[in-house]
């Protein structure tokens, strides 16, 4: 009884700062401190720049990758690689019809590597040290490097990724960087008088105290990673609604749109793969995909369910699972890269589910690992799942406590490939490389002084691209500050933003953020959901738009805490809106883009084989047009920005 | 307007996190590693801290990860997600 009484008055936890405004100046404001936000930053405070990360988490285990991951993918410079970056990155762009990023995934195959390598410096590990897998086909024993997915052609790397966030972190403070944990970037603050117009810095507010910031810099890196909670939300369940943490729901894409930056693709959108209220943990369920290719698997008579290669042909052992087909030279993982894999870069995969069940095959299916070879039932268990994101404790450490025995146990699974339930068409995610920013040569943004990185950019994925880009922003944004000065700050657009700020949490009563975000997931359920048309779209639309000046004035918030969560379904408000402007103006359907429109079926006429570009200026949607090779030679574009590191690379 | 604010703890449509009291130094390291930011210290030194939003768990486990006492601190996911596992030996055809 007592107890409870006393939680009832629970003071807030931290000292409460609303009135205070805090003026932070610096060279290079990085914008998220996740996998790509920390590369940046060391890149940055690496050139001798003055450089403030702000993360709306904690920095040592923040963002998608923070708590593991356990593949590095593109690894294409490193010794035992039997590709080049070039061959690598044009297939990941064929495999997506010309819809991905040339650029960023060129420098994912191009650096990804060096990040690795400088990882390991820092105390990451990332190779076989303690030679638990001396002998294993998937090992280098001169390297000690262990690869998945493609033995022959050695590009992907199995990593121990709980190891790298912490060791990130670390390094960022040992070269001074400036980190602001805990503190959400709210909007970016722009010099509107010049053309294209520049970027000064953003404002922010602490989730702990609700103090106010002002960051101003003389370049800006987002790296804030992508949208979620549009189409999805657990009403009981919040922080599982989506496969990425809560607060990474795309904030950044928001202040973005806000300040008139291009997105492209943002039209696309898959049927939801993972939501955690709807399906089962990731990696936690008996399948085939990922960490867990190429598992062996059963039915419920015990019967093994076949492998078969691009061609149909069965596979005979488990070592055929992880080699290219006759006359193949290369695959892009299980099955393929996209949703639709091209039969050039198709990988091994077990008959499709339909196909079991019609040849008799019984439900449920199990992850058979006691009957693979012993050193791939180990890397897969002792290595990729206690290694790889939300799973080292959830399921290797919980599962063996509960009794789970690798050598002796099967594992059901619940459903297609790794995501362990059936979504409806109209319940989508921002999946497999999905929209985003567009960017040039530098990973600029169409606006001056501000760059992106990571999964902020359009068609991105994965953590050895977070590191890459991250990295590779930084150092540009960091060449530009260096011949820029500071400007002086509308205070205009600080005061209204404070104000803004401050009316949600001005009053007694109101609108609680859950209440809203389910409400935005139900209109995109139902007006931007698998077939799009004008008339569902517009309606979809104006209903964001009475969403937006009718109940957000309504919000509020009773703490700093729910200050965040607050301002955060504001900006998923935004992001639905830029995802229905998105939709209106590509006027074709798309196989590659997941994107059907009732009003205009035909699929993939040759004239909208194009990137579609949207940016808010004067409060219009402008829309633009790019080729899908906009990019131009990889190799040679590459080479020509970046001299320095490519003659660097050559020396060391 | 800096003025005091009371806070209620969210009620408990889940259990994400059970702490030993025995074993926990109130240290605050789970609280300083947890992105999502559910926890608040314990008003009481060297206590476990409060879980204050439960629901907005992610089930990432780094609140485990960071902690130094070893069982101060236990990821429990949700009931519904338990999972199936069977004895391949024990397996009848
Ligand atoms: C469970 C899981 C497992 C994965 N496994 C792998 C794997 O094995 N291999 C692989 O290559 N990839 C894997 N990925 C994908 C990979 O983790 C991501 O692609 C990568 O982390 C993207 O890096 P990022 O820096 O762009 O975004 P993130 O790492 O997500 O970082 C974004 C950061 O921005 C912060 N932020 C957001 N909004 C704001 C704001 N308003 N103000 C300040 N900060 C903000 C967030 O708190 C977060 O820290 C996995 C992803 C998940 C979810
Ligand atoms: S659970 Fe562990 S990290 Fe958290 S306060 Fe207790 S001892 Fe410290
Ligand atoms: S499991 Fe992750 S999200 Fe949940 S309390 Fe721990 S650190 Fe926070």
């Amino acid at each position: 009884m007592e107890e409870k009484l006393v939680l009832r008055e629970l003071e807030w936890a931290y000292p409460l700062r609303w009135d205070e405004i805090k003026e932070v100046s610096t060279d290079i404001l990085i914008l998220g401190g996740g996998i790509a936000g920390c590369w940046a930053a060391i890149a940055a405070a690496r050139k001798g720049l003055k450089t403030t990360l702000v993360e709306k988490g904690a920095t040592i285990r923040s963002g998608a990758g923070g708590s593991g991951c356990d593949h590095w993918e593109s690894a294409a410079t490193n010794p035992c690689s039997r590709v080049t970056p070039e061959e690598l990155t044009m297939a990941m762009i064929k495999d997506h019809n010309g819809y991905n990023n040339g650029i960023s995934h060129y420098i994912e195959c191009r650096e990804g590597y060096d990040r690795l390598l400088e990882l390991e410096k820092m105390g990451g590990k990332i190779r076989d040290t303690g030679n638990e897998f001396v002998g294993a086909e998937f090992r280098d024993e001169k390297t000690q490097f262990l690869f998945s997915y493609d033995y022959e052609n050695r590009f992907t790397l199995r990593v121990w990724g709980t190891t790298f966030k912490p060791a990130l972190y670390k390094e960022c403070k040992r070269l001074g960087v400036e980190i602001y944990d805990r503190v959400m970037a709210t909007s970016l603050i722009m010099d509107v008088n010049k053309q294209p117009s520049k970027v000064l810095g953003a404002t922010g507010v602490n989730g702990r105290t609700g103090r106010f910031f002002v960051f101003k810099s003389k370049a800006t890196i987002l790296c804030m990673a992508r949208p979620t909670r549009i189409w999805l939300f657990s009403l009981g369940l919040p922080g599982i609604s989506e496969f990425r943490p809560l607060q990474c729901m795309g904030d950044g894409h928001a202040m973005a749109w806000k300040a008139g930056v291009k997105f492209t693709m943002m039209e696309k959108s898959l049927r939801g793969q993972w939501s955690g209220d709807r399906s089962y943990p990731p990696y936690g369920t008996g399948n085939t995909h990922n960490t867990w290719y190429a598992c062996s698997m059963v039915d419920a008579d015990g019967k093994e369910i076949p492998w078969i290669d691009r061609d149909g042909n069965i596979l005979k052992s488990v070592s055929q699972r992880y080699r290219p087909s006759p006359g193949q030279k290369f695959f892009l993982k299980g099955g393929g890269e996209s949703e639709f894999p091209l039969y050039e870069y198709q990988g091994p995969d077990t008959l499709p589910v339909e196909k079991l069940l019609e040849n008799g095959y019984k439900l449920p299916f199990y992850a058979d690992l006691p009957s693979m070879p012993s050193h791939e039932r180990n890397v897969i268990w002792n290595l990729m799942v206690a290694q790889e994101g939300k799973s080292r404790i959830p399921i290797f450490q919980r599962y063996e406590e509960a009794g789970f025995v690798p050598e002796k146990d099967l594992l059901q699974s619940y459903g297609k490939g790794w995501t362990s339930a059936s979504f409806l068409p109209r319940e989508r995610q921002l999946f497999g490389t999905p929209g985003g920013i567009i960017n040039d040569w530098k990973l600029k943004t169409n606006l001056e002084g501000l760059y992106a990185a990571g999964d902020q950019l359009f068609a991105s994925d994965c953590n050895g691209h977070a590191a890459a880009t991250g990295y590779y922003a930084g150092r540009h944004a960091a060449d530009y500050a260096i011949q820029t000065s500071q400007s002086i700050l509308d205070n205009q657009q600080v005061e209204f933003e404070r104000r803004r700020i401050n009316s949600l949490t001005n009053k007694n009563e109101g609108l609680g953020w859950k209440e809203f975000n389910l409400a935005i997931t139900r209109i995109m359920q139902n007006y931007c959901g698998e077939i799009k048309s004008r008339e569902l779209l517009n309606i979809g639309l104006k209903l964001l738009e009475n969403l937006e000046t009718k109940e957000a004035p309504n919000l509020y918030a009773r703490n700093p805490h729910e200050l965040i969560r607050s301002l955060e379904v504001i900006n998923i408000l935004t992001n639905a809106k830029l995802i229905i402007n998105s939709c209106l103006v590509r006027k074709a359907s798309s196989k590659h883009l997941h994107f059907i429109r009732s009003d205009y079926p035909e699929m993939d006429p040759l004239e909208w084989h194009k990137f579609i570009t949207v940016k808010l200026e004067n409060n219009k949607v402008k829309v633009g047009k790019l080729p899908i090779d906009y990019y131009g030679s990889l190799k040679e574009n590459y080479e020509i920005y970046n001299e320095e590191y490519t003659k660097k690379r050559i020396i060391s | 307007m800096n003025k005091k604010i009371y806070v209620d703890q969210e009620s408990r449509i889940v259990n994400p996190i059970i702490f030993d009291q025995n074993l926990c130094t109130g240290c605050n390291r789970c609280v300083e590693a947890c992105q999502v930011d559910l926890f608040i210290p314990n008003p009481e030194r060297k206590k476990p801290p409060i879980v204050l939003y439960p629901t907005e768990c992610w089930y990432c486990g780094c609140c485990v990860m960071e902690c130094p006492k070893p069982n101060a601190i236990k990821l429990n996911p949700p009931l519904m997600n338990q999972i199936y596992w069977k004895r391949k030996s024990e397996h009848k055809y």
